[in-house]
């Protein structure tokens, strides 16, 4: 079989409303992953040992298994238990779980990296926890975690695809349904290719642009 | 509950397919990473030119793409491959192409005395390499190793959308079966699980191993 531009001019509206949805899936599931790894930080930190070992594990857990299962998980097993989601809003707790757990470790590495007298400097001024935390520790902590944090921001968007899996019409799903009702593979399935590898190509120069300005936090 | 044996029993064979898609994906991806790797500080143009664009094409797109071009479009270019395939030469492609970047960042860590010593000894570029610099290297590489290992099996759940077998399918079978959810998908997470941490232990215990007798040289 052969190339055949027409097709591709053709297909080309369905697959930029595919990019839309995993754009906007990509956008919400990064809020969400930094919201998550930052809560899963702070509480793998806390002095109850019940609290940080238990979500440790979980956390442990949630990256020892596959990202695809943990949709079906959300999809299909939650309604059981009365919790009924449309498809995306599945797809998003999804991917902002799952990269949430990696993240985390971004985080616990960045507070790491604050140096002691800090920490000794907002107890020495007479700061409560929670305005040492905002004030003191966060600030410092945050700026030279970003390099790392849009690392897994890209990671994640690659996953986006699996979200067709539970019926999010994202590029992926757009391609396939494309590419079944004229049986031509060859044209959607490359275009989604290369779509995934420019974004990714000029992440990359994003990335070294952002490694330069906020300095890096590991080699 | 009398049934769930017989479910039980599928689920495991699932589990078998899963097993075999990481190890033969972990060859591929090894013998990939090895080639790609050493290629990429090559002294020659062309060979890091080659090495990089495969490393840079198989992160840019994501795995997902990847597996549906192999099984849906090579067909086309006259090379038809089986599920099975298809799932191992993706999955070793893709996880092969991160592993490069660790044994590249291994052989730099390497100290320049190494090298030099390497040519006080009279060893050729290849000797130097075999004798000196990789069996040093190896130890490096080893635990980022053990980390790719997990994400080639979590990957492997992806092969279960080109109707592969594995545990992923497995657990969709059951469910539209029974139409039982929380079992089927809580006892294959959980056999993930169990299958990240043998390979974690797996690693940790060759890293003791291969550490003996190295103490006090390592830096």
């Amino acid at each position: 079989m052969e190339w055949d531009w027409n097709f591709v001019r053709e297909i080309m509206p369905t697959l930029i409303q595919g990019v839309k949805i995993t754009i906007l899936a990509t956008v919400l599931g990064s809020v969400l992953a930094a919201i998550v790894g930052l809560a899963i930080a702070l509480a793998r930190r806390s002095p109850n040992r019940a609290v940080s070992r238990s979500v440790g594990w979980f956390a442990e857990f949630i990256r020892g298994t596959p990202l695809l299962v943990q949709l079906y998980f959300i999809f299909y097993v939650l309604p059981d238990f009365g919790i009924l989601l449309p498809p995306l809003v599945a797809g998003v707790i999804g991917l902002g779980l799952h990269y949430g757990t990696y993240t985390a470790e971004v985080y616990r590495a960045g507070i790491d990296n604050v140096p002691r007298g800090q920490w000794e400097a907002a107890k020495a001024c007479n700061l409560s926890g929670y305005n040492s935390w905002t004030y003191i520790i966060l600030p410092q902590a945050i700026p030279p975690m970003i390099p790392a944090l849009a690392n897994y921001l890209i990671a994640m968007f690659k996953e986006t695809p699996l979200l067709s899996a539970i019926t999010v019409l994202e590029l992926m799903n757009q391609a396939k349904s494309v590419a079944n009702t004229y049986y031509r593979y060859i044209e959607p399935m490359t275009l989604v290719g290369a779509f995934f590898l420019v974004i990714s190509l000029c992440s990359v120069v994003l990335l070294r642009w952002l490694e330069h300005r906020y300095g890096r936090i590991e080699r | 509950m009398t049934q769930w044996s017989g479910y039980l029993g599928l689920i495991l064979q699932g589990a078998l397919v899963t097993i075999e898609l990481t190890l033969m994906g972990s060859v591929l991806a090894l013998i990939m990473a090895f080639l790609a790797g050493i290629g990429r500080v090559s002294r020659f143009f062309v060979i890091r030119a080659l090495a990089t664009t495969y490393i840079e094409f198989f992160r840019g797109t994501s795995i997902f793409v990847q597996l549906f071009w192999a099984y849906f479009v090579l067909p086309f270019a006259g090379l038809s491959l089986t599920p099975l395939q298809a799932g191992v030469l993706a999955l070793g492609l893709n996880v092969g192409a991160y592993a490069a970047e660790v044994v590249r960042g291994a052989i730099l860590s390497i100290g320049r005395e190494q090298y030099e010593a390497c040519t006080a000894l009279n060893l050729g570029r290849w000797q130097g390499m075999r004798h000196v610099i990789l069996p040093q290297a190896l130890l490096v590489m080893l635990p980022t190793f053990g980390n790719n290992a997990i994400e080639l099996l979590k990957a492997t759940s992806v092969v279960s959308l080109i109707s592969l077998a594995d545990l992923t399918f497995q657990a969709q079978v059951v469910r539209s079966q029974t139409g039982s959810t929380l079992m089927p998908f809580v006892s294959v997470l959980v056999i993930y699980f169990g299958l990240a941490l043998i390979i974690s232990w797996g690693i940790r215990s060759l890293e003791r191993r291969m550490a003996r007798g190295l103490d006090g040289v390592r830096v």
